[in-house]
């Protein structure tokens, strides 16, 4: 792994370089658009208006953002667990179709039936949105398996968590996306813990993105605080599984600042470590800063991106309670599809 | 001393085979461990060594002879100096003490199961039929529909070069290359999700499980994301997927390779589930779940496989799923069954008859949805009804039938619904006590005979 040891000094340190003004400006909305989402998602769960499970991904914004930022959206395909409210935005579905699966209406994109955890877009190439800790990674290289054989040139992003990372299925999927070269990218989200359990206790061996080497995957580290950082991975990445070179594995350093739910009033951890990252490495003040110093606008500028973002989120929080509960005929429907 | 060499079993459920080559000749020493022929089954090819050292004395079976049952005696080892001409030649042993490899063939029709005159035909299909086994029918199928759509494709465990490990992919991927025709690794878990996401991504897997008992460790993936995304998605993601292989009691495997899945997978909203009898039901309802949009579970029976029925010669012909099959009409009983137990069904409304009670037999092909119409309006005709099935009975495909039985035809009920089932244990090794789990045509006739109160 000396080889993967060098490219991931090469992604520690990024640049702004290779993004223009306007991009950086777009990252800056787009996550910011999530964090401000999810905040209002957090508000109506505590008003009784969002039932069951609500994961939230406040401070791994930069993870998918930069992803979507050096992927071809046109082709490539997304999948998720149930932490997947950013994953959506980012692949550019609608807030509001969003916030109202939330609340479990009909204008939700899975017509209420799903919730938080089970959104799909085929449109926009988002395909889950699963709720069974690491079914994902299998269902994903099946999408990479169907871009091969299609030969479409998309590439698969499956995405899964440090919890994830440690099943059964996910290496079972490793093993055959490397025997048949499939073009996928597995992007490890560790924020540290699975639910209240830190990786230290839960993993043999706290690299994650080393999880391939038994299979000859190539996996890098990424500081998956850093936008920009994770725009660079992701390229590579995907351009090595676009290739034809087979998968590759990128080790995404995050966190999460709320619970693993709503629920979980995360004792686990001190407080002193939620505000040292969010003080430190906060992935949207960094870019802010890009932003700034590449003066794609000023701090009135911000003010405006603030206040629009602002401005959808509260149009999709109106619409969630707005738009009526499913229709009671919908209980029986999309069970089957009708031959 | 002279020994005999008998034609041997290569699989719990072989009962004859072709004696392909004699690798020695008559008069060459032979050594034990040495290769002495080559048998052939439909499945397989298999080398026979010698056991004994010694001469071989006398070739009895001839190279090239096909259908030599197992047991048989092929030929004579002697000792140097001893006349192979003097030894006497035994019969095959004789089957009391169950040697036999198949004890459970009884549970099916010994011989291949040719239509019995009482069967009623099916409705559409006036044209050809061809002689097929299970086995080239699944196939057939299978290759028919690959022709047709280049989106299908078939994975699954030796499905490729090893041409199935029941040799159910015969020649597939001869026809239709690697591309489409994939071995996988032994995982499961992994594999079936990857036909999940392969099917989400546009295309349209055939997924072969060695046996069902193996997909229990992807029932995760058939259940919570096969089965439910369609619904998770207010419709949206469809999983045009097929998930096959066989089900049921095998022989001699003991209990975590002898199980039937039905009831399992006929509990679960999305799946849709078939089992098919004959030829006929495995051509025709594989052909429909390859062209269906949903997810089939296609619980087939290794068995069954080798057995061979008339089956419709045309590459249009299909069997509607969710519709049962009246396979003998009657007045008197309605015996209902699936798979290997329509063949038990079938054998025991033939005893019943010769006692003066005319059974109706209905073949459910579909488990889910199941043909309500079918078997309420039969139950309607004939006032009794027998659920016979290999899996066990509680919350079994006989306590759904009993259920339908009360809330559609309870007024038409003269006697109680009685179920015969495999009993409610791990299925046994042993073959006397693996014989008494299994249902047959004397439990089935027991059960009928009680409900006619005779």
């Amino acid at each position: 792994m000396a080889k993967e040891t060098s490219k991931r000094k090469a992604t520690k340190k990024s640049s702004t370089a290779k993004s223009s003004p306007e991009e950086l400006l777009q990252y800056y909305t787009d996550m910011l658009l999530i964090r401000r989402f999810e905040e209002k998602a957090g508000q109506l769960y505590g008003m009784g208006l969002i039932a069951g499970f609500c994961h939230l991904y406040i401070g791994q914004e930069a993870v998918v953002v930069g992803m979507q930022a050096a992927a071809n959206s046109e082709v490539d395909t997304v999948i998720t667990s149930y932490r997947d409210h950013g994953h959506m935005l980012a692949s550019d579905m609608d807030p509001k179709g969003v916030m109202a699966e939330l609340t479990g209406r009909s204008g939700g994109y899975s017509k209420g039936k799903g919730g938080s955890m089970h959104m799909f877009s085929r449109e926009k190439n988002f395909f889950g949105g699963h709720g069974i800790v690491g079914a994902q990674v299998p269902i994903g290289t099946g999408l990479g398996f169907a871009h091969k054989y299609k030969e479409d040139g998309g590439v698969a992003m499956a995405y899964f968590g440090d919890g994830a990372s440690n099943q059964g299925q996910v290496f079972e999927s490793f093993n055959m996306a490397a025997l048949w070269k499939l073009p996928v990218v597995y992007v490890i989200e560790n924020n540290r813990y699975g639910m209240g359990t830190a990786v230290s206790r839960a993993s043999a061996v706290k690299e994650l993105y080393s999880r391939g080497a038994a299979f000859g995957i190539p996996g890098v580290s990424v500081d998956g605080m850093d936008v920009l950082a994770v725009k660079e991975a992701g390229e590579k990445a995907l351009d090595h599984a676009r290739s034809g070179k087979g998968p590759f594995i990128l080790g995404m350093q995050t966190y999460r600042y709320r619970g693993h739910s709503m629920s979980d009033p995360a004792k686990y951890r001190s407080r002193e470590e939620v505000s040292k990252v969010r003080s430190e490495r906060d992935p949207i003040d960094r870019a802010r800063q890009y932003v700034l110093d590449a003066k794609a606008t000023d701090e009135e500028g911000l003010k405006q991106v603030d206040a629009d973002v602002k401005a959808i989120v509260s149009d999709a929080a109106d619409f969630a309670q707005q738009s009526p509960e499913p229709e009671m005929s919908e209980l029986y429907t999309d069970i089957l599809v009708e031959a | 001393m002279a020994n005999q060499v008998l034609m041997p079993a290569l699989s719990p459920t072989m009962t004859e085979g072709t004696l392909a080559k004699w690798l020695k000749k008559e008069g060459d020493a032979v050594q034990s461990g040495d290769v002495l022929a080559e048998i052939e089954t439909d499945k397989a090819t298999m080398e026979l060594e010698a056991v004994d050292d010694g001469i071989l004395g006398k070739i009895i079976v001839a190279e090239g002879s096909e259908g030599v049952a197992v047991n048989t005696p092929i030929a004579v080892i002697v000792d140097e100096g001893e006349d192979a001409t003097s030894v006497e030649i035994s019969a095959p042993p004789p089957p009391e003490p169950s040697p036999d490899p198949e004890p459970e063939v009884q549970a099916a029709p010994a011989q291949p199961a040719a239509p019995k005159p009482a069967i009623v035909s099916e409705d559409a299909y006036t044209g050809a039929t061809i002689s097929l086994t299970v086995r080239e029918a699944l196939r057939d199928a299978m290759a028919e529909e690959m022709r047709s759509d280049d989106t299908i494709f078939l994975m699954g465990e030796e499905v490729a070069e090893y041409q199935g490990a029941y040799k159910i992919s015969q020649g597939l991927l001869e026809e239709f290359g690697g591309k489409r025709v994939i071995d996988t690794p032994i995982t499961e878990h992994g594999f079936t999700g990857l036909g999940v996401g392969a099917a989400f991504g546009g295309l349209k897997p055939i997924v072969e499980f060695m046996t069902f008992n193996f997909a229990m460790q992807a029932m995760d993936h058939l259940i919570n994301s096969a089965a439910k995304t369609l619904y998770m998605s207010g419709g949206q993601m469809g999983c045009p997927a097929v998930f096959r292989g066989a089900n049921g009691a095998a022989a001699g495997v003991a209990a975590q390779h002898s199980q039937c899945y039905a009831s399992w997978f006929a509990h679960v909203p999305g799946l849709k589930v078939v089992s098919p009898y004959s030829g006929e039901d495995a051509k025709g309802l594989l052909k429909s779940a390859i062209r269906d949009p949903n997810p089939i579970i296609f619980l087939e029976n290794e068995i069954l496989y080798g057995q061979s029925f008339e089956v419709p010669d045309d590459d249009d012909f299909t069997v509607p799923i969710g519709k049962a099959k009246i396979e003998r009409s009657g007045s008197d009983i309605t015996i209902i069954a699936y798979s290997i137990m329509v063949g038990v069904a079938l054998e025991a409304a033939e005893t019943l008859a010769s006692e003066g009670i005319d059974a109706e037999v209905i073949n459910l092909r579909s488990l889910r949805p199941l043909d309500i119409d079918t078997i309420v309006t039969s139950i309607k005709k004939t006032n009794r009804v027998v659920s016979v099935e290999e899996g066990w009975p509680v919350a079994g495909m006989g306590s759904e039938i009993a259920a339908i039985t009360m809330e559609h035809a309870f007024d038409y009920l003269d006697a109680p619904v009685n179920r015969v089932c495999g009993e409610d244990v791990p299925m046994p090794y042993a073959r006397n006590l693996e014989a008494a789990t299994l249902p047959n045509v004397d439990k089935v006739v027991t059960a009928a005979k009680a409900v006619c109160y005779r």
